[in-house]
């Protein structure tokens, strides 16, 4: 069973909402789509208040080629333009519209009817990347790097495969699950869309053997399209990172810093993403709404929503039972790499893959005891790194010795914490450690 | 509402395992020697067990709160208790409670407390305890009772460790006769300290812990394999030297391999380290018993390579992911 060669750890799957179907959202009464919703340049508003919007309307332009557009997802009347507390917990940048009715910008097909490569002849690379742009498409798996940055490879670096990163490696997440189980064509199509636009030959779909029924599922649909090929993979955490994928899928492994995955050759997207672009390019869909997980062992009903961005986290748990009483930790995304979030009126972003309700019980971490050097960090870390010690030299603030043991090759997966005996807050130091040694050599590089 | 939301860093989940569980777990995994080194022994090695294991808590807990003046109460966390376990394991059954007393007072007090604790410590407690009795009461620690089972085989006499180096120093390969075989060594049927016995019984133990991932193999079959190949190759060269197997199954050599060496604190942290850490134990071990002043050499050469730990953590990385080339000759 294939899977990538380095560490790993296996966390209880707790998939609670992987028979619940898709269901769509209620639109909400107000939504706020703030301009930073993905990494890079945040969107520069183009709307003020008392404009008439509908759904597609551009909001706010890209702000650089490292940034993408934002679009109302609403029909209504923009309320302000104003800083307000989004999901990271800062006050930023945002674009706030009362919602009247629901109007959508005519030349978006809304019908559910499939259209295939084949349909669109005359569809080229350039065509297919512009669209991706235009769309405002950015990583759906929570990383949200703009997409169509990531389908132009830097000069003398050549694409020679495209993976689909259907792993859905967190806990409790299962929007990816789901959308290969309802949309497995457009899925499909999406692929060959980013295979043109890169101009490669082979792709993959990369999915972890908990879900035996998607692996099932698409590969029966894969069988007309022989440039595809579905790769079940062996369940184990972080396979979803994408030097893991490319590692766990082609037997390749991404150098460290400065090198980027494209230096394997791979391309990765998440499925998420690939559906987004089916529907950009096909469907001419701007990125308005995406899967959420909403789940946690005290939701009365965990689901599947298909949501409009903007809408606030808060009428999303009331739609899955409402807020428990024993509510003690609200996550935006998993419950391994996710964000504890200060608040639940916080709108959803194009990166909200998961809402995750952990009861109070399960909120608080247990004490921390000494280090008893039992090196469980060192064989679960899955970049090869030394966790316990990077931990310590970024707590004695020795940024040195944290650049010298390649601090910076940490992808932040939290496997080193999950599997500590002496429940140490190994990521939180080595973050500290990472993201100033990062500063460190930026100014050097900047002399 | 919003007040009593937590907000930390991810994970935000933890695997469950915990510093109790790993300590406990290797208490579990020797139970079964435990147990046969009762019915070795008798009464004596229950006394033996019992004041080490006490009295290793009982100073645990007397130093770190009334010397080192700390509230937090470390002896529910299982080392101590692992410590006194170990340190037992490694006297002969009829040894004086003073003494053992003393060498509790040496593992815990000297051999961990002055370092700061579980977690801080060089050497591995249990056998700085044990090599400090070596050496300080000598006569009183290679003085075996009888074994049960070696009474009714009819057997008695100087230890199989004993025999193997008078063998070499008189140069006189059918010393070896009287030794007993692999299989009764295996089995237990020898004398030693109360660990020492039963081979059998202990990698049973290990197996339970290396199932339950409270170790790796690194260390463990690094030392077996250099003694098996080491000692063999000497056999071959000449037949004053003990077959492999008997040497293998005599002595600490599987406690040492399989419960001290591995100990957390004291060993490398990569599995490159370790492999260089057993391989060094192996080739010591046999060294020191074959042309040394002492008849067993795994307590010293373990003790030797916990010094080395520090310097192996610093030349032995782990392969990092991605790592095609060496670091320097990528820049």
């Amino acid at each position: 069973m294939k899977t990538f060669s380095i560490g790993g750890v296996h966390p209880e799957e707790n998939k609670l909402s992987a028979g619940s179907p898709i269901r769509e959202a209620q639109l909400p009464k107000q939504a706020v789509f703030s301009m930073f919703q993905h990494i890079g340049a945040p969107a520069n508003p183009v709307v003020k208040k008392g404009d008439v919007v509908k759904v597609g309307t551009l909001l706010g332009e890209a702000g650089g080629f490292v940034s993408a557009p934002i679009y109302s997802s609403v029909s209504g009347k923009v309320n302000k333009v104003d800083v307000v507390l989004d999901a990271s917990g800062l006050r930023r940048m945002a674009v706030v519209v009362d919602v009247e009715g629901d109007e959508w910008e005519e030349g978006i097909d809304r019908t559910t009817d499939l259209v295939k490569l084949a349909d669109c002849p005359d569809l080229d690379s350039k065509t297919i990347v512009d669209k991706i742009k235009t769309a405002g498409i950015v990583g759906m798996g929570g990383a949200t790097f703009p997409t169509h940055v990531k389908l132009c490879p830097p000069p003398g670096k050549v694409a020679e495969c495209v993976i689909v990163n259907a792993v859905e490696c967190e806990p409790y997440l299962t929007a990816d699950h789901r959308l290969m189980l309802e949309h497995p064509d457009e899925i499909l199509v999406g692929l060959q869309l980013v295979m043109k636009a890169v101009n490669v030959k082979k792709g993959y779909i990369g999915i972890e053997r908990n879900k035996p029924d998607a692996i099932e599922l698409m590969t029966e649909k894969a069988k007309q399209y022989p440039e595809i090929e579905v790769v079940p993979l062996k369940v184990k955490y972080p396979q979803g990172g994408e030097k893991q994928l490319i590692d766990a899928v082609i037997k390749r492994q991404v150098p460290a810093p400065p090198a980027l995955p494209i230096d394997t050759g791979a391309i990765v997207q998440n499925v998420g993403t690939i559906f987004a672009i089916y529907q950009a390019v096909m469907k001419n869909k701007p990125l308005i709404d995406r899967i959420i997980t909403v789940t946690g062992k005290s939701l009365s009903k965990p689901s599947n929503l298909l949501a409009r961005l903007g809408t606030p986290f808060s009428q999303l748990i009331d739609e899955c039972g409402g807020l428990p009483e024993d509510t003690g930790k609200i996550i935006g995304g998993g419950p391994m790499m996710g964000k504890a979030l200060l608040s639940i009126d916080v709108p959803m972003t194009k990166g909200s893959s998961g809402l995750l309700i952990m009861k109070e019980d399960e909120a608080k971490r247990a004490e921390a005891e000494p280090c008893i050097r039992c090196a469980k960090c060192v064989g679960a870390c899955p970049m090869g790194l030394e966790p316990y010690l990077l931990s310590k030299v970024s707590e004695l603030r020795d940024w040195d010795a944290a650049e010298q043991d390649d601090i910076t090759s940490c992808i932040e997966c939290g496997s080193c914490q999950f599997t500590c005996p002496s429940h140490r807050p190994l990521l939180d130091y080595i973050r500290l450690g990472k993201a100033t040694v990062m500063g460190i050599i930026r100014a050097r590089s900047a002399k | 509402m919003a007040n009593k939301l937590t907000i930390s860093l991810s994970p935000h989940v933890h695997g469950g395992d915990s510093v109790q569980k790993n300590m406990y777990g290797v208490c579990i995994a020797l139970l079964p020697a435990l147990i046969a080194s009762f019915c070795f022994f008798g009464l004596g090695a229950v006394k033996v067990m019992l004041a080490s294991v006490l009295s290793c808590v009982i100073f645990e807990w007397a130093i770190t709160k009334f010397i080192l003046k700390r509230d937090r109460l470390t002896i529910l966390d299982g080392s101590a208790i692992l410590t006194g376990l170990l340190l037992g394991f490694n006297l002969p059954s009829n040894l004086p409670i003073w003494i053992i007393i003393l060498g509790a007072l040496f593992a815990i007090g000297v051999g961990k407390l002055t370092f700061g604790g579980l977690g801080q410590n060089i050497f591995n407690p249990a056998l700085a305890g044990r090599v400090f009795l070596l050496i300080s009461f000598p006569v009183q620690m290679t003085s075996w009772s009888d074994n049960v089972l070696d009474h009714i085989d009819g057997y008695s006499g100087a230890t199989p460790l004993s025999l193997m180096q008078k063998a070499i120093l008189e140069k006189d390969a059918s010393i070896l006769n009287d030794l007993p075989s692999s299989l009764e060594m295996f089995l237990g049927q020898t004398e030693g300290s109360m660990g020492e016995v039963s081979a059998l019984l202990l990698l049973i133990g290990c197996a339970f812990m290396l199932w339950r991932k409270i170790i790796t193999w690194h260390i463990p079959v690094s030392i077996i394999a250099t003694v098996v190949v080491f000692a063999g190759l000497l056999h071959l060269a000449n037949p004053i030297y003990a077959n492999p197997l008997q040497v293998v199954f005599s002595g600490g050599m599987i406690l040492g391999a399989c419960y001290m060496a591995t100990d957390y604190v004291t060993s490398p942290m990569s599995h490159k380290g370790q492999l260089i850490f057993g391989v060094c134990i192996g080739l010591l071990t046999v060294v020191i018993r074959n042309w040394g002043a002492y008849p067993e050499g795994m307590s010293f050469a373990i003790i030797i390579m916990n010094a080395f730990t520090p310097l192996i953590n610093v030349y032995c990385k782990p392969k990092r992911f991605g790592e095609v080339i060496g670091k320097e000759a990528a820049k």
